[in-house]
């Protein structure tokens, strides 16, 4: 595919559509998932996932509609805590360090683990303070100008608004509009950033702007990104974790691991019959 | 073979649907255009009332309009009498009444919207904020004089009129102000969460924002209500005749409603006509006051469009 681009520190050799530092043993784990479930009121969404998330490396969660793909992504920086009728059981580990505790303030965890939404919602301020506002509120002191600039050259925006900093960041396109969450979502400088669908709102052009963003993220930032997209999966994940449903309707774990294991060689027959097109 | 044969079937589906269609469209637009003339007339009895109450107030009034009518003191005299310290204490009480329900009604819209439990007892404080919006404006007259003429002992003051006619709005404020904290949309929350923020951060730095337009709308169909009102003022005791603009919260006080209705309860036919005359007065004053609410309420949703 024409956006397999990059090359990386210790390329192997090989001719498929798969990225190519694909994930090794030695990798160290940023997010740990264990028993996870998450129940909405009576209904039981998400049933014993067990996760984990390598550092600086692009983690890609797939799966069928209502299989709870975005549901584990947004227990990871407690989003779920907004939902009133929400419960999470289990145990995320955030460096070793449990982040579903009760003594663990949601807002320090989200400064860690910033989030990009799947619809884009720019703040309705200028293209400056929306990037700015994130930083600042998180008690930033260097210099803002050049903060802001370095946020969105990093989520290459820069050159397309450096003249128009003042507009507001609800003027830009759709694709431009994302962009501009993913810069504000580095403004607070995470270790984490977890994207929930993040092109499926957007054309194709866009989408593989995002696509190549991300790539270059990926040296400073751990990813992880839900996708409808397999071909998306594919062509911008190091490690792909598919999800699917049980027979009562649960979100599940099917299987996950290297993405060009997953698309080529899996292991389990339902990731093979979904990876090809035979359920979905 | 096949193919031709497919296409002869859908053709001979598409005949057989066609039969058990009856699209009726011209009937469908008679009956479209039917309600839109009834609709039309609703409107249109609206606005010939609203042009008879004008008329009934200008015809009389017009010719009764004069500076001295602005600018000076109520008198026994009809020609002499003015409504200055009416208009003086109407704008005290209407800005007095609106700096309170503001800062009381959006507190507690944001506490009921942002903070509370969603349980029996915010349900019932909801059902009861909700009934105290249709309560006789007289009740309120009473309760203010109870509370604030008599226990908080300010007496028949400006103070206590504000302090009335604010209780007397502030339900109005509290429901328009939750439904427009309600109406800003979900993925500007998250999208401020995810940052990192917290919810005192989110409520000053968005939702309030967002929210203002429809804040502001409450609060100048609020004040409309406040400028006319008389049967509170009465009970807390405003005064037909006070001969000096009000000089400070404490100080005794009329209002112009208080003006007119007792102007036009006299027995004389000069000040019937006098009565209409304030009634354009307190008209143009309304008017001007919504202007510049209005005015102000664009130039927020314009910043806050951005």
């Amino acid at each position: 595919m024409a956006v397999q681009t990059r090359e990386h520190a210790t390329p192997k050799v090989s001719s498929s559509n798969f990225k190519q530092n694909a994930t090794a043993e030695s990798d160290e784990m940023v997010v740990q998932l264990r028993d996870l479930n998450v129940h909405y009121g009576t209904f039981h969404a998400v049933s014993d996932v067990n996760v984990e998330v390598p550092k600086n490396r692009i983690t890609a969660f797939i799966g069928p509609s209502g299989c709870g793909k975005s549901t584990v992504l947004r227990c990871i920086n407690r989003m779920n805590d907004l939902v009133p009728s929400a419960r999470v059981e289990g145990s995320i580990l955030y460096f070793g360090q449990e982040i579903l505790s009760p003594k663990v303030d949601p807002v320090e965890v989200r400064r860690r683990i910033g989030m990009v939404f799947q619809k884009p919602n720019p703040f309705p301020k200028s293209i400056y303070d929306n990037v700015a506002w994130g930083a600042k509120i998180n008690g930033f002191k260097g210099n803002m100008n050049e903060h802001v600039e370095r946020c969105l050259r990093q989520a290459a925006l820069w050159e397309e608004v450096k003249d128009k900093l003042k507009e507001s960041g609800m003027a830009l396109s759709g694709g431009q509009q994302q962009r501009l969450c993913i810069a504000r979502a580095l403004a607070i400088n995470p270790d984490v950033i977890l994207l929930d669908e993040p092109a499926s709102a957007l054309d194709p052009i866009s989408t593989l702007k995002i696509e190549e963003l991300l790539r270059e993220l990926e040296a400073n930032y751990t990813i992880i990104i839900v996708t409808h997209n397999m071909q998306q999966a594919a062509r911008v994940s190091d490690k792909t974790v598919f999800f699917s449903l049980n027979e009562r309707r649960q979100g599940i774990l099917v299987e996950s691991g290297p993405t060009e294991k997953i698309f080529t060689n899996p292991d389990d027959s339902r990731t093979e019959d979904y990876i090809t097109g035979r359920f979905g | 073979m096949t193919a031709r044969a497919e296409v002869k079937t859908v053709t001979q589906v598409q005949t057989e649907a066609a039969a058990s269609w009856n699209p009726r469209i011209s009937a469908r637009r008679t009956i479209g255009s039917i309600w839109q003339w009834i609709f039309f007339l609703a409107t249109a009895v609206a606005i010939v009332l609203l042009g008879m109450l004008l008329w009934s107030i200008i015809e009389p009034g017009w010719n009764w309009l004069s500076w001295h009518l602005i600018t000076d003191m109520p008198s026994r005299k009809a020609a002499q009498a003015g409504m200055n310290s009416g208009i003086w204490g109407s704008i005290w009480i209407v800005l007095g009444a609106a700096a309170f329900s503001f800062v009381v009604g959006v507190g507690t819209a944001i506490y009921l919207e942002e903070y509370a439990a969603k349980n029996a007892l915010t349900r019932f404080v909801q059902t009861n904020i909700s009934n105290l919006a249709g309560v006789p404006s007289v009740v309120y007259g009473l309760l203010g004089l109870v509370f604030f003429v008599q226990w908080l002992n300010l007496g028949r003051s400006i103070a206590a009129g504000a302090l009335t006619m604010g209780m007397l709005i502030l339900p109005v404020v509290v429901i328009a102000s939750q439904e427009a904290i309600r109406a800003v949309p979900l993925s500007l929350r998250q999208a401020s969460y995810g940052l990192g923020a917290t919810k005192w951060q989110t409520v000053r730095s968005h939702v309030l924002p967002s929210a203002m337009p429809g804040i502001l709308t409450g609060m100048i169909l609020s004040m409309s209500r406040a400028i006319g009102e008389t049967a509170p003022l009465i009970v807390v005791g405003a005064s037909s005749l006070v001969l000096s603009r009000p000089d400070g919260p404490l100080s005794a006080f009329t209002a112009m409603p208080v003006q007119i209705f007792n102007w036009s309860a006299r027995p004389q036919k000069e000040f019937e006509h006098l009565a209409a005359a304030a009634i354009i007065v307190l008209m143009i004053i309304l008017l001007t006051m919504n202007t510049v609410a209005i005015i102000l309420r664009q130039r927020l949703s314009k910043r806050n469009r951005m």
